[in-house]
């Protein structure tokens, strides 16, 4: 089973019915002992850093999920990626669940517009199992106007936007981040979820 | 490098696509749910809903036809039609809706694209603005299917409508729409040259080629059509593989 954490964060069912349609058995909860008992973890996410933080620590849910992140496939999904890092910096700085050593800063572009919004393609960096049977090249999903800083050897792919983007991080275990959106980003994202439910 | 999108368009009213389309092995033919399947299949980047439903209950209806569209279409989808509040912002977002095109209310109530963009974001902030060309050489804002003008200068209203929070402009000129013989590009050049957020490109296109003339001629991020879908005269996977082979940069179907 799948569980997708449901701290209050909007669209949340587009994940859910992405894995649906997939038939992959998976749980909307808030419960720490679903995130124990489930084989995997996704962390969705739409919405400001700083207000999905506080949302995740009034859940009480934050010491389960670094704990769990540890021991089995986690996924987070946009703003749920951007919440893997260190530190945030929407609005003001904030702490995040600091999975990977990083922060998340406004993308700064004088001549395009932000937020970066579109299909992009994917410039690969490094091995990542949820990109199994996808090629180089294949465009994603993106909507978002803040972006990761990390060090390269977390970047599994970027994407260009007059400039890097990082679009794909993992730390080369269990923990796994995507900027874009694999539910809404056709059948590549499908089968990035699916090789996701696939993953021990 | 950001793809250039396509996007098919469906005018649904009373839950059900209104012009005559029937795409083969489809048995509810003029099911939008159905019709948005296939344009996934076809490569759609995107998928537009516009709702031309007169009546209340019938908003309650295309809102169902949009969470169902959501269980079975992994592109963003964008609703638009008869969007006058924040509630219709939030009722088809919840829906499952990715983004909301708002056009007239927007036009008379300018604020409603700031208050949306503040609470939903201005990626779901779709500003549609129909509009056409005066003797004078400027463009006016029209509603009302080109009924009314509205003594607005299109241009002027785009970039106040990015200023405003707008995350995108769907543009449609009244004077190409229908007529099949190539999208507005003076038009879009003109809204282009002012807004960084991006343009969609609508009305007029009636062939293949009108697709790479629109992005090869202006800097429109995507190129929107219906009939011309609905009515099966070319694919989406028809239209991105001419794009490809003029080394327009689109998604592979």
């Amino acid at each position: 089973m799948i569980a997708i954490v449901d701290y209050g964060a909007g669209n949340i069912f587009s994940v859910k019915n992405a894995l649906d349609f997939l038939g992959i058995e998976n749980k909307l909860t808030a419960d720490a002992k679903d995130l124990e008992n489930a084989d995997r973890i996704i962390l969705p996410g739409v919405g400001a850093f700083p207000w999905a933080m506080k949302k995740l620590n009034e859940s009480g849910l934050v010491p389960t999920i670094k704990e769990q992140a540890k021991v089995k496939p986690f996924l987070g999904i946009c703003l749920g990626m951007q919440l893997i890092f260190d530190k945030g910096y929407e609005f003001e700085e904030t702490d995040g669940l600091g999975l990977i050593k990083g922060s998340v800063e406004k993308i700064e572009r004088e001549k395009l517009s932000v937020p970066h919004m579109g299909w992009n393609s994917l410039v690969y960096n490094m091995e990542c199992p949820i990109l199994r049977g996808i090629s180089e090249g294949e465009y994603v999903y993106f909507v978002h106007s803040y972006a990761a800083k990390c060090n390269d050897d977390s970047v599994a792919a970027y994407c260009d936007y007059d400039g890097k983007v990082t679009a794909l991080v993992y730390d080369g275990k269990y923990v796994i981040g995507t900027q874009f959106h694999p539910e809404k980003s056709g059948k590549t994202g499908l089968k990035m979820l699916k090789n996701f439910s696939e993953l021990v | 490098m950001l793809a250039k999108r396509i996007i098919p368009c469906l005018d649904v009213r009373d839950g059900k696509v209104v012009k005559g389309i029937n795409f083969v092995g489809i048995k509810e033919v003029g099911d939008p749910v159905e019709c948005a399947a296939e344009y996934d299949r076809q490569g759609a980047d995107e998928i537009v809903f516009l709702d031309i439903t007169a009546s209340n209950e019938g908003r309650g209806t295309m809102l169902d036809v949009v969470r169902r569209t959501a269980q079975k279409v992994f592109v963003p989808l964008t609703v638009g039609g008869g969007i006058r509040t924040i509630d219709d912002f939030r009722d088809t977002l919840r829906a499952g809706a990715d983004k909301v095109s708002v056009n007239s209310a927007a036009v008379k109530n300018p604020q409603l694209i700031k208050e949306a963009a503040d609470i939903f974001g201005c990626q779901c902030v779709v500003v549609a603005i129909d509009a056409k060309k005066c003797e004078d050489g400027h463009y006016t804002v029209v509603i009302n299917g080109g009924r009314i003008d509205m003594g607005i200068d299109a241009v002027e209203w785009a970039k106040k409508a990015e200023e405003l929070g707008a995350g995108e402009i769907l543009l449609t000129s009244m004077d190409t729409d229908g007529v099949k013989g190539g999208f507005d590009l003076d038009m879009l050049n003109a809204v282009c040259s002012v807004v960084k957020i991006p343009v969609i490109a609508s009305g007029g296109c009636g062939k293949l080629e009108h697709f790479t003339e629109v992005f090869e001629k202006t800097n429109s991020s995507a190129a929107l059509a219906a009939s011309l879908f609905h009515y099966k005269e070319l694919t989406v996977g028809q239209v991105k593989r001419e794009l490809a082979r003029h080394d327009i940069p689109v998604r592979a179907t």
